[in-house]
């Protein structure tokens, strides 16, 4: 280890010194500037994200630079997504300004807990080891518990962030116990040693336990049929810009590493996982989508609706192959910003706590406020997968590569749930346009325009020039294809 | 002047776009620059058909660039002999639409006019595209803005028949993008790098095995029959028809569901020839059901707006067994009725659409005797009434003769029965101006009805002309789209590519019983991709021999 490794963590040791720093300001006497963290927080985002893009022409030129003991490594992949966490945390900063402001809750504790959890979702994705991931993931896991319970003073939130603290923590039992089962069997925790063992191995079933219990555990974060149930009632229950943050930032981090341990680890034994996770796929889509359906509050609804969208991307997961990767890459990004958005609209109708909650809410928004109405529809279309919009770009490589790896039935249920999906995104564009009568008020501060502004751009140009981000993707997923093929 | 295409297709998303930072409250203005700008593409559209080759069947004025290059997605547009009309019709009934619905339409006539033109474009895209994946996009983009014009500014229940229309549609074309997807990576291994294509004149010469054809045709017949719509998938046109508002039906009938029949010919049939000749029966079957089913229920319709629209079941009908009675004569008669089916029901509806205006009823029973007070108005919609029955001399009857005499070449009993549609269309129309326009005057409020106003006869005038001209001209339509039908048929019976291998096996299969067998499993051979293909025969003495035989491509 030398100073030059030092110098590839720099971004996370940033997030860290930043959360810490965070944490202690209100003892030194800052609690009484609390309009003071937002832009702390931001700061802190910008000189992180400056050091994310920093440690790339660190490791130029080379595919992926792993160091302390290969337990942590640079490449174009955990930059890609280093980057979108720190947007979305960016992002996931200025919805909370609001809710905090109105709530009178502490300002500085919260951002260091979202900082900390940034700094976990930056290890996960670094993480080639599977302890590293574990720590990571655990990292984020508890500074999640925390914010999910933020509204103290609420029952529901209480509520929320005990039961996603228990099941949390089982399922990361249980992802422990699947990590101690593969190292018994391959002798290391390394995602490369992992995959050159197995490629010399015949299928065991101590193994097989040990993948199944690794699978089972990141379903449980990505949330996913069977293992989704916290779901609803975190979202509805923790504050509205931590629900936002739990349906976009760490799932995507759980699809970092979902990704990377599959394609690098287990492609070995791709034909005994796969079916495996095709059937929790199905069961995600067609659970998430037909449960949806018959919401009336528009938080669960979005619930059910990303335990359907974990499904349509695991089938980046089970496809296996060059497109399957990438579609993960980009469908993550795509689905991030559209959600972002939506939540952004709702908070934008919330009033201490509880409208923006309901349908009835969204009732004649077009001419109140037109512009977060027609973004709300660009989004809904992008989470339906409806072009000219990122969400059919997304939608397109994964449907792509599930053709692509002969689950072609998977890929006819993917679409079908689409249409399904349609349904209940409709029943907001009806809300929001053809049914007259007085929703929930607005208002519209200028952070929440510029959240929707940049989630608006975002899936247009994806939807329209999807050119730039391909290109980007490919060169982020690269490396990891390739060993793939290689076997 | 390369790129025509391209402006015709983008000029009215342009002027959408500038519409939209004009202010809301000065609606002449807006109707009047969405109407310059159809009109406008009308004749940038018109431009097309004087560049337009006769001679040629394949794409012409095709434009190229690349658009997701990494997977073979491109920007190419062109347009050929079945498509040239279809786009004419496109850009003739938009400034009717926007036309007709001048006075009628005082709720947001800024978004209006804008969806219209949004609509325009993505109508005029999706016969362009000569990419499947672009058509996609396209077919799509059509759904969103025909939403928001059923669920805006439609009837009382708009929003059931809005969201009914989205989703049925919905439904089918989703399956379709799997197929999309599907043969897009056929040829994957064929191209440097892997890249998929989805260049439709490269997959026209694509020959896949038969149960995978089987699959992808129904995976792309349900989305277009659900378009056409084809009985039993019809259930959602009557309601979207009677809650649309007069331009949304107009755009709806006169354009969209030609959506549905045009990709039968542009996709199924090129691209499953084989799938397509053994299920032909089958549609041609819900078809005729269609026919008479449609014509049955329209009969016994007491409001006239859903009459007209279970008309189009039949019409529409018609057109699918044209196209799947796989000749000459069907096809063209086929896309000529595709044409007529828009001028004549568009005609109908804005019609409709006028007496609705002033007597807020679409009840047959609620009229009578109107000849009486509209006199300009009822000659007009007999006009376009007697179109609709096929009346010798207008287009009407030019489309349905050619489709029945086509399809009695190859399915006389089916025809037969079809012909009978054409006498239930007569009956069940003339019924209809019997009961409104003739006759005692039973209602005082029809004693004083205002007749047709200036916007209308407007609107009303170019259909009318343009009924005549197919009807007493039919060769000016039919000439130009000769060319591209004789090269779908070639594709479709695989005379093309096959010609050079079959002439020459069948010199050799008076000598050698392989190459007997080997020509009667033409059909099979078909599947192999272009370069060339080897078919394991027995041999005449139970001896495995291998058969090369080098494939012309053209």
């Amino acid at each position: 280890m030398t100073w030059a490794d030092t110098l590839l963590l720099l971004p996370e040791l940033i997030a860290a010194t930043g959360a810490s720093i965070l944490l202690i300001v209100p003892v030194l006497g800052g609690r009484a500037r609390g309009h003071m963290a937002k832009w702390a927080m931001l700061a802190l985002m910008a000189v992180t994200a400056l050091a994310v893009i920093g440690s790339t022409y660190a490791v130029a030129g080379v595919q992926q630079t792993p160091t302390f003991r290969a337990m942590f490594a640079v490449d174009a992949f955990s930059v890609f997504f280093k980057l979108l966490f720190v947007v979305v945390i960016a992002l996931v900063t200025l919805l909370s300004e609001d809710f905090l402001s109105e709530e009178r809750y502490s300002t500085w504790e919260y951002y260091s807990l979202l900082a900390f959890a940034l700094c976990g979702m930056m290890f996960m994705a670094s993480g080639v080891s599977l302890i590293t991931i574990y720590i990571g993931l655990e990292l984020l896991a508890l500074s999640s518990y925390i914010l999910a319970g933020y509204y103290k003073n609420h029952e529901e939130s209480t509520e929320a962030a005990m039961k996603y603290f228990i099941l949390g923590t089982v399922s990361s039992a249980i992802l422990l116990y699947g990590i101690s089962l593969i190292y018994g069997v391959c002798g290391s925790m390394r995602l490369s040693t992992i995959a050159a063992a197995l490629s010399t191995m015949l299928s065991n079933d101590a193994l097989m336990f040990g993948i199944m219990l690794l699978a089972a555990g990141l379903c449980f974060k990505i949330a996913a049929v069977p293992f989704h149930v916290w779901t609803p009632d975190v979202y509805v229950g923790a504050p509205t810009p931590i629900s936002a943050f739990l349906s976009t930032g760490s799932k995507a981090a759980a699809f970092a590493v979902f990704a990377r341990v599959f394609y690098v680890a287990f492609p070995a034994f791709h034909l005994d996982w796969s079916n495996v996770l095709a059937a929790i796929a199905a069961l995600s889509m067609i659970v998430g989508n037909l449960a949806a359906i018959t919401q009336t509050n528009v938080k669960r609804m979005l619930a059910y609706s990303s335990i359907s969208h974990a499904g349509y991307s695991l089938l980046g997961i089970i496809a296996m192959n060059e497109m399957g990767l990438r579609g993960i890459l980009i469908y993550t990004m795509v689905y991030v910003f559209a959600n972002l958005g939506i939540w952004a609209t709702i908070l934008m109708l919330r009033r201490h706590a509880y409208a923006g909650e309901s349908v009835e809410d969204f009732r004649g928004l077009h001419k109140r406020a037109p512009f977060a109405a027609f973004s709300m529809v660009v989004f809904l279309l992008s989470l339906g997968g409806i072009p000219p919009t990122a969400g059919f770009i997304g939608k397109y490589f994964l449907f792509a590569a599930a053709v692509q790896a002969g689950f072609g039935w998977l890929a006819i249920v993917a679409v079908v749930m689409s249409a399904v999906s349609m349904f209940y995104y409709l029943r907001l564009v009806v809300a929001m346009y053809l049914e007259e009568g007085s929703g929930a008020e607005t208002i519209y501060s200028p952070s929440l325009r510029f959240v929707t502004a940049l989630s608006l751009t975002v899936t247009l140009v994806v939807g329209f020039i999807p050119e730039l981000p391909i290109r980007q993707v490919i060169e982020s997923s690269s490396h990891l294809v390739g060993r793939v093929v290689q076997r | 002047m390369t790129g025509l295409l391209t402006v015709v297709l983008f000029l009215p998303i342009a002027g959408a776009i500038l519409l939209v930072f004009l202010p809301k409250d000065i609606p002449g203005p807006i109707k009047g620059g969405g109407l310059l700008v159809s009109l406008l593409t009308f004749l940038a559209s018109l431009a097309i058909v004087g560049r337009f080759h006769d001679g040629i069947g394949g794409f012409q004025l095709v434009e190229s660039h690349a658009w997701i290059p990494q997977w073979g997605i491109n920007y190419t547009v062109g347009v050929y002999g079945i498509s040239l009309w279809l786009v004419l019709l496109t850009t003739l009934l938009t400034p009717v639409v926007i036309l007709a619905s001048w006075n009628s339409i005082h709720k947001h006539p800024k978004e209006y006019v804008i969806s219209m033109l949004v609509m325009e474009s993505a109508m005029i895209g999706a016969f362009l595209a000569m990419d499947l994946v672009l058509f996609y996009v396209f077919f799509e983009l059509m759904l969103l803005p025909m939403y928001l014009i059923i669920g805006v500014w439609g009837g009382k229940n708009r929003i059931y028949a809005a969201i009914k229309f989205f989703l049925f549609t919905i439904a089918g074309s989703l399956l379709m993008l799997l197929g999309i997807i599907y043969l897009g990576f056929q040829q994957v291994h064929l191209t440097a790098g892997g890249v998929p294509t989805f260049e439709i004149t490269q997959l026209y010469g694509l020959s896949l095995p038969p149960h995978i054809q089987t699959i992808l045709f129904f995976a792309f017949a349900l989305a277009f029959a659900i378009k056409v719509p084809l009985f039993p998938l019809h259930t959602w046109l009557p309601d979207a028809h009677v809650e649309a508002p007069t331009g949304g039906s107009i755009i709806l009938a006169g354009v969209m569901l030609k959506m549905g029949t045009y990709g039968f010919l542009r996709f199924v049939l090129p691209f499953f020839p084989d799938a397509s000749i053994h299920y032909a029966p089958l549609l041609i079957c819900l078809s005729v059901i269609g026919i008479i089913y449609g014509a049955l229920v329209a009969w016994v319709q007491p409001d006239m707006k859903k009459l007209v629209a279970y008309s189009s079941v039949s019409h529409l009908g018609f057109c699918v067994m044209g196209i799947f009675a796989i000749n000459q004569a069907s096809i063209e008669g086929s896309i000529l009725q595709m044409v007529n089916h828009g001028l004549s029901t568009g005609a109908l509806f804005l019609l409709v659409g006028v007496v609705y205006e002033r007597r807020h009823t679409r009840m047959l029973a609620d009229y009578g005797g109107i000849a009486r007070t509209m006199p300009v108005y009822t000659v007009f919609f007999v006009i376009a009434m007697l179109s609709s029955v096929g009346l010798p001399g207008l287009n009407g009857f030019v489309g349905e003769f050619l489709i029945l005499a086509g399809s009695f070449q190859t399915h006389p009993g089916y025809a037969t029965v079809a012909a009978i549609g054409v006498i239930l269309a007569a009956i069940y129309l003339l019924w209809l101006i019997q009961a409104v326009f003739f006759g005692p005057i039973t209602k005082d409020e029809n004693r004083s009805i205002p007749d047709i106003a200036w916007n209308e006869i407007a609107a009303v005038v170019p259909l009318i002309i343009m009924i005549v001209w197919i009807g007493i001209h039919p060769n000016t339509f039919l000439r130009r789209m000769e060319p591209s039908v004789q090269q779908l048929l070639a594709t479709v019976r695989g005379e093309q590519p096959e010609k050079v291998m079959t002439a020459s096996l069948a010199a050799a299969a008076t000598r050698s019983p392989v190459a007997q067998t080997l020509l009667s499993v033409r059909s099979g051979a078909r599947m192999r991709g272009r370069q060339g293909l080897s078919v394991g025969v027995q041999g005449p003495k139970g001896a495995q021999t291998e058969v090369s035989v080098l494939r012309v491509t053209r």
